[in-house]
């Protein structure tokens, strides 16, 4: 059997569900969104993530209806939604405060929506008991939301705003107000719910580790533009700006002026009276542009001996190490004064390991580790 | 609990004696059997008895209760309405302008505000009677209406209006399902406060009532001005009365609204207990 790859943005033919043509979003003077096109696709689990003001919250609001574009134009499955309150959206959304009503009951702040579409009892009932079940919240059908632990207020916010079984379910912070144990088990939950009832999913957040582990494709914002959308390997493995980069995870980055030599490789001019460093790259450099080299920490090997034949090596001192547990970061200060994180994992006990404060080490990496980033 | 020092009784004693002595005394002579007021000559309910014969009182009682009621109930509408506007609004033009004319009439001196009243029903040739009472105590109680709503509606979480809109509801709907059930009990208590307001208002009735209809408070007042009779003194402790059970109910319904509010602050706070 043959297992396809989830990968519609990579369809011509696929029609995406929601379409951003040029949008831009004024308040007064502060521009929150700067003139931004963006696809997302049926069945994705989208991920908008950015600093706090970077326009994300905007652009969800402008989906849920209670904001409407300064210019542009934004498509729910072809059609233009601006002329279409909120109310009469197949689009719900979880509030990042969850906004459950303190007054009824988890059964009834699931069965408000429902209700709001004249359903039979029958039909509620069942849709409700469904709900329920899916967010195993069962045995708390009949409490109000102020009796219930803030976890499962959180269930509760889901199965009300997917009761309604829309097209599109947006998600403001679902997790911000849980601790971190329980985020971690709660984006799984939500990735099965959102694989087993295949709604489109757009989550907002701020939290990279958490776009990372939910989302089939992030889009990092700032400053109301997107700066990349691609899968979460893709962003990480190979952002296409010193921004993105830097936002997800952590990362070395070199300045350096690039020589080409031989097809795709350059040579690195860093820091004066120091070896080049190769770096191959798939985008091309014309001679002596500026260049930066970002490499992750875990790609950076380092050891007491100069290392055979790798093709950057560098010498320098551990100015200090960050022990983690499962892993070990490495500040090693080069010769030069730049400080490189070197990231290992603690295979050993820590007894057994060689290196400590002031150690003379070598640090080395291939040339595919890094990538190289022309801003 | 702290044992109160003998300064802070004797405060205590003075000032709720200064306040409450008057009231006092006239609650215990109303039970007097003598028809001489400063006379004590036993117990008696007699003068309850009489005051339920007394036609005119009667009627005064009933003018008062009806205008109570209705003038509370229309300022209670109005009232929230302007609280919801002035809250949710957003800003608009004259918004400072008009909040500061909603709380305007709280500190104009009822005189004032009565003698511009019947100025108005004199020029658009109104006849005085019940219509002109009541609306006159609506235009002064819906300000204290407002001003109790819209102190809830200020620290009324937003998001659940728009989660209401986004399942689906017309505008209308979320107020009339989510926002209201959630103000109520600050709606009650502004209705109580306007009804405790209607009811003891003698200033301002007393311009705009008319030969056809007259309140109570006005008719005590004209009653005493030939001599105070025990009958009034029962008539005052029933007044007392109600006005009491009127204000320590809308006290409680706030209170307890605050504190529920204050729990669910609290629950939205705490993040996973």
């Amino acid at each position: 059997m043959s297992q396809t790859v989830f990968a519609p943005w990579n369809d011509p033919d696929e029609k995406p569900l929601i379409r951003f043509q040029n949008v831009t979003k004024k308040f007064g003077e502060f521009v929150a969104i700067d003139d931004l096109s963006l696809d997302i696709y049926a069945q994705e689990f989208f991920a908008l993530l950015g600093p706090s003001g970077c326009g994300k919250t905007t652009m969800m609001r402008m989906l849920a209806g209670f904001e409407s574009p300064t210019s542009g134009r934004i498509e729910l499955a072809g059609q233009d939604i601006a002329p279409v309150p909120p109310n009469k959206r197949a689009v719900n959304m979880m509030f990042q405060s969850y906004a459950l009503f303190p007054h009824l009951s988890v059964w009834d702040n699931i069965a408000f929506g429902l209700r709001r579409d004249k359903m039979s009892k029958d039909a509620i009932e069942a849709r409700v008991a469904e709900m329920l079940k899916l967010t195993r919240l069962e045995k708390f059908a009949r409490r109000k939301p102020h009796q219930i632990s803030g976890g499962q207020r959180q269930r509760v916010a889901l199965a009300r705003s997917l009761a309604k079984a829309p097209k599109l379910l947006l998600l403001d912070e679902p997790l911000g107000a849980l601790d971190k144990k329980l985020r971690q088990d709660t984006q799984f939950e939500l990735m099965d719910i959102q694989e087993s009832t295949g709604t489109t999913f757009v989550i907002v957040t701020h939290d990279q580790e958490e776009a990372m582990t939910v989302a089939s494709r992030v889009a990092v914002m700032d400053e109301g533009r997107v700066i990349q959308v691609a899968t979460p390997a893709e962003i990480y493995e190979a952002p296409n700006s010193v921004y993105v980069a830097d936002f997800i995870g952590d990362v070395n980055i070199i300045e350096a002026r690039t020589k080409a030599v031989g097809e795709d490789k350059y040579h690195l001019d860093w820091a004066e009276g120091q070896a080049p460093l190769t770096a191959a790259s798939a985008k091309s450099f014309s001679a002596d542009q500026k260049a930066h080299l970002a490499i992750r920490p875990e790609k950076i090997r380092i050891s007491t001996e100069r290392p055979e034949d790798a093709p950057n090596a560098l010498q320098g001192k551990v100015l200090d190490i960050a022990y983690l547990g499962n892993l070990s970061t490495y500040h090693v200060e080069l010769p030069g004064g730049q400080v490189i994180k070197a990231q290992t994992a603690n295979t050993r006990r820590i007894a057994r390991r060689d290196i400590t404060w002031e150690d003379p080490v070598w640090i080395s990496w291939s040339a595919t580790a890094g990538v190289l980033l022309a801003e | 609990m702290k044992r109160m020092t003998w300064f802070n009784v004797t405060s205590l004693t003075l000032g709720f004696a200064f306040l409450y002595l008057p009231m006092i005394i006239l609650v215990i002579y109303s039970f007097n059997a003598s028809k001489l007021v400063t006379v004590w000559a036993g117990f008696s309910t007699r003068w309850y008895g009489e005051l339920l014969q007394n036609e005119a009182f009667l009627n005064a009682a009933w003018v008062t209760i009806k205008v109570a009621v209705i003038s509370s109930s229309i300022a209670t509408v109005l009232g929230t309405m302007a609280a919801y506007v002035l809250v949710r609004g957003g800003r608009f033009m004259g918004r400072t302008l008009f909040s500061g004319m909603i709380y305007a009439p709280l500190v104009m001196p009822e005189v004032i505000t009565g003698l511009s009243l019947l100025l108005l029903f004199i020029g658009i040739g109104l006849d005085r009677g019940v219509l002109t009472i009541v609306l006159a105590h609506t235009t002064f109680s819906m300000c204290y209406v407002s001003v109790v709503v819209s102190s809830r509606l200020v620290s009324f979480d937003r998001s659940l209006e728009e989660a209401a809109l986004d399942l689906g509801s017309s505008p209308w709907e979320a107020f009339r399902l989510v926002t209201l059930p959630i103000i109520a009990p600050a709606v009650i208590s502004g209705w109580l406060l306007a009804f405790t307001l209607s009811l003891d208002d003698l200033v301002i009735a007393s311009f705009t009532a008319g030969p056809s209809a007259t309140t109570l408070p006005i008719k005590i007042f004209s009653a005493v001005r030939l001599g105070v009779s025990p009958e009034i003194n029962a008539l005052s402790t029933i007044m007392i009365a109600i006005v009491t059970v009127g204000v320590i109910t809308a006290s409680l319904v706030s209170k307890r609204s605050s504190l529920r509010a204050q729990e669910e602050a609290r629950a939205a706070e705490r993040p996973s207990a």
